[in-house]
């Protein structure tokens, strides 16, 4: 939607900035079509799509049939047709039926076709917990995605980085799965340009520099490293670095960051055991082993079902244990 | 012959009470008796306070998201005294909160449930049902495997699995009601078509006249009732169920009933719907009608009304408090539940849980993005 008083004068949210970035890609392409459940007339449950079906149309932003299978699948079939389809799926937690189109069907096509069918589209999916939300709202399912070999996966977690991410991802030839970290849809506001601009997916972006540890993480998490390096001790430079692109991979800015500050802590909201985390760390070992100064470590979540809202904040990786892994790994 | 017809079938609706408490003598014949039907308005005002009372608890702070269950009462409660306690297997949505006590879920289960606390899944032994199933249209094939279980250990017992309008979407409905089909097992589906997934109206979320129909493609017995007449559902429901047990297989319950509520206590739901037709359901209200015949016929007044009224009051005052001084969850029950026997990874990482200092309130957690409906 056009740009409110409000955000003029105070900048736009996470919200705010996806949603300015879909509308503008609407007015610039017209095969561009949003589906999914409650996307249309309702604006989508956390108002992402909010205004976009008056201004575009019933065809194109698209209240489907509840069914995630059904929204996955046809969006390949859009996309096949010649069209830009952005399928929303309501939480992370309802990935599951739609997981087998997504991975089996979208993410093969090109390799199965050899280049001659490709499947351009963006999965909208909101993920992570830490809002009091119900069973399966919570969950972080990155890495799985992360997994299969022809999918991209992007988490943006600032306004800035969400418009630009967003307007990449839809313009990218191969699907890209786009999580949006609910927890700070509405929690940060930032003035970004009203202009289209992109930012190139696989970059990372390092958020303060240091020279003593790096801190790698992305999401919503990104934001409790911040609060953990605000209480760190005034002699500790820490460099933070968001990887905002979960595949491929910006090894790059990684492996330059360890190679000069020695020590490394990774931070994420999904299960420890084959998270991303894992596959930093090798990455680090691979290419900064004689650099180290300490193992790298990982502040997770556990290896257990993400349990409810009354236990969600033991869950999570906070402040606190983010910066207890730091001056640990510090003074290793 | 070139062509003729190969199929052709055709669903019958069934109503015994309508809006003004009329019953149709004839029907009504084989239905509850009036001192069974006294008994179930009561538990209805009493499910009916608990709802309300959940919405104020979201609004003030002490509780999560909830979905209320105003206005279906009729479709759960006559169905779930049509199944047998403790012997018939419920597999639940989550808008049939009535049919789940009346088969002995403690009633502040559902409060906890809501508060964020896996307690409230944690059936009791002896009561017959899975926990409430968030993902929607997954559960009914449970169901079905559970009545699959039934017919080959030669136990008499049926499953009911609840459902909305929009579940019917999913393909694990179909495959759900084709493998009960196929295999002819004991499984009752009921479904409560409010109208409504959460902004999609029911005629844009299939292009099928009715949803009953759909279990004409599984050549299942299926039925349309007024979902908001007691008697109807009930009759429906117990027909369905014996059937099973007699082993006729599966059927198929569609009970036209309407969400008077807002989706959740997150979501709005004048963005989407028009006021005035949740006016008109308004006076099709389950509760109203069921009032209208116990005063007809003189076993019902307002002073019943009152003294009923104040009891369910009482009733559930206790329940809440039963969910709300319940001690906080064990931080280990977040690991031990994971398996039967905890793996060593996973015995560590719970070491390290309780070293660490942690322990904030949950209740202070960062509402910022709170969803507007889920
Ligand atoms: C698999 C899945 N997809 C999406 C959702 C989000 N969601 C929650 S309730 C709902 C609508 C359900 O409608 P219906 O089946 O008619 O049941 P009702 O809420 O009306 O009782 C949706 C889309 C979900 N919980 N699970
Ligand atoms: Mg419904």
């Amino acid at each position: 939607m056009p740009r409110t008083e409000m955000m003029k004068e105070k900048g736009l949210t996470l919200v705010d900035a996806i949603n300015e970035a879909l509308y503008q890609e609407m007015e610039r392409d017209d095969r561009v079509v949003c589906l999914g459940e409650d996307v249309g007339l309702n604006g989508g449950v956390f108002r992402v799509t909010d205004g976009l079906q008056k201004r575009f149309g019933a065809d194109r932003v698209v209240d489907t049939p509840l069914a995630e299978s059904g929204i996955m699948g046809t969006a390949i079939g859009l996309a096949m047709g010649g069209m830009r389809p952005i399928p929303e799926i309501q939480f992370e937690g309802f990935m599951g039926p739609a997981y087998d189109q997504l991975t089996n069907h979208a993410a093969r096509y090109r390799t199965r076709s050899r280049g001659a069918i490709t499947v351009p589209m963006t999965v909208r999916v909101p993920v992570g917990g830490g809002i009091h939300a119900p069973e399966l709202h919570s969950d972080s399912p990155e890495s799985i995605y992360a997994h299969t070999p022809g999918l991209k996966v992007v988490m943006p977690c600032t306004p800035y980085d969400a418009k630009g991410l967003l307007l990449a991802a839809i313009r990218d030839p191969d699907p890209v799965v786009f999580f949006e970290p609910k927890r700070v849809y509405r929690s940060y506001r930032e003035q970004i340009p009203e202009e289209d601009y992109t930012i190139p997916i696989g970059q990372a972006k390092v958020v303060s520099e240091g020279t003593d540890i790096t801190v790698v993480s992305w999401g919503a998490s990104v934001f409790e490293c911040l609060a953990a390096l605000d209480k760190l001790p005034e002699d500790v430079s820490a460099e933070l670095i968001d990887l905002r692109t979960i595949y491929p991979i910006d090894q790059d800015t990684i492996i330059q960051s360890v190679q000069k500050t020695g020590r490394c802590v990774i931070v994420h909201e999904a299960p420890k055991t084959c998270g991303m985390g894992a596959e930093l760390s090798a990455i680090i070992q691979e290419h900064c082993f004689l650099h180290l100064k300490a193992p790298v470590q990982r502040v997770a979540g556990f290896d257990t079902v993400m349990p409810y809202y009354k236990l969600e904040l033991e869950y999570l990786p906070n402040a606190e244990r983010i910066g207890e892994s730091i001056v640990q790994t510090l003074s290793y | 012959m070139p062509s003729r017809t190969v199929y052709s079938a055709s669903v019958e609706y069934l109503q015994i009470m309508d809006e003004e408490g009329h019953v149709d003598a004839k029907l009504a014949k084989d239905t509850l008796s009036d001192e069974e039907i006294l008994k179930l308005y009561q538990f209805m005002i009493d499910c009916r306070q608990l709802d309300e009372i959940a919405f104020k608890l979201q609004r003030s702070g002490r509780m999560g998201t909830y979905p209320q269950n105003k206005g279906q009462e009729a479709a759960a409660v006559g169905s779930g005294y049509a199944a047998k306690k403790g012997v018939d297997f419920l597999v639940p949505c989550y808008r049939e909160n009535a049919a789940l006590f009346l088969h002995g879920l403690p009633m502040h289960y559902i409060l906890l449930h809501w508060m964020g606390d896996e307690r409230g899944n944690q059936i009791p032994e002896g009561v017959n049902m899975t926990p409430l199933s968030i993902p929607i249209g997954t559960q009914m094939l449970h169901a079905t495997g559970i009545a699959w279980a039934f017919k080959l250990k030669k136990e008499p017992r049926v499953t009911i699995t609840y459902f909305g309008d929009g579940a019917t979407s999913e393909g694990d409905f179909h495959e759900a009601m084709n493998f009960a089909s196929t295999l002819q097992v004991p499984c009752v589906f009921f479904c409560q078509n409010n109208q409504w997934a959460i902004s999609v109206p029911r005629d844009q979320q299939m292009n099928s006249a009715t949803v009953a129909q759909k279990a004409l493609a599984y050549d299942m017995p299926t039925i349309q009732v007024d979902g908001n007449d007691l008697l109807a559902v009930h009759k429906a429901s117990k027909d369905a169920i014996e059937r099973a047990r007699q082993g006729g297989g599966p059927s198929f319950i569609e009970a036209v009933t309407y969400r008077l509520a807002d989706h959740t206590t997150a979501d709005d739901a004048r963005r989407y719907r028009d006021t005035k037709e949740v006016d008109a359901w308004v006076g099709k209200d389950p509760m109203i009608r069921l009032r209208k015949y116990l005063e007809r016929k003189n076993l019902w007044s307002d002073e019943k009304q009152k003294a009923a009224e104040e009891k369910a009051k009482i009733f559930v005052a206790d329940v809440v408090k039963a969910a709300e001084t319940i001690e906080k969850p064990l931080i280990s029950d977040i690991f031990d539940y994971t398996f039967a026997e905890i793996p060593e990874e996973l015995e560590r990482q719970k070491r390290t849980m309780r070293t660490s200092s942690l322990g904030q309130d949950p209740t202070q957690a960062g509402l910022a993005a709170e969803p507007t409906a889920y």
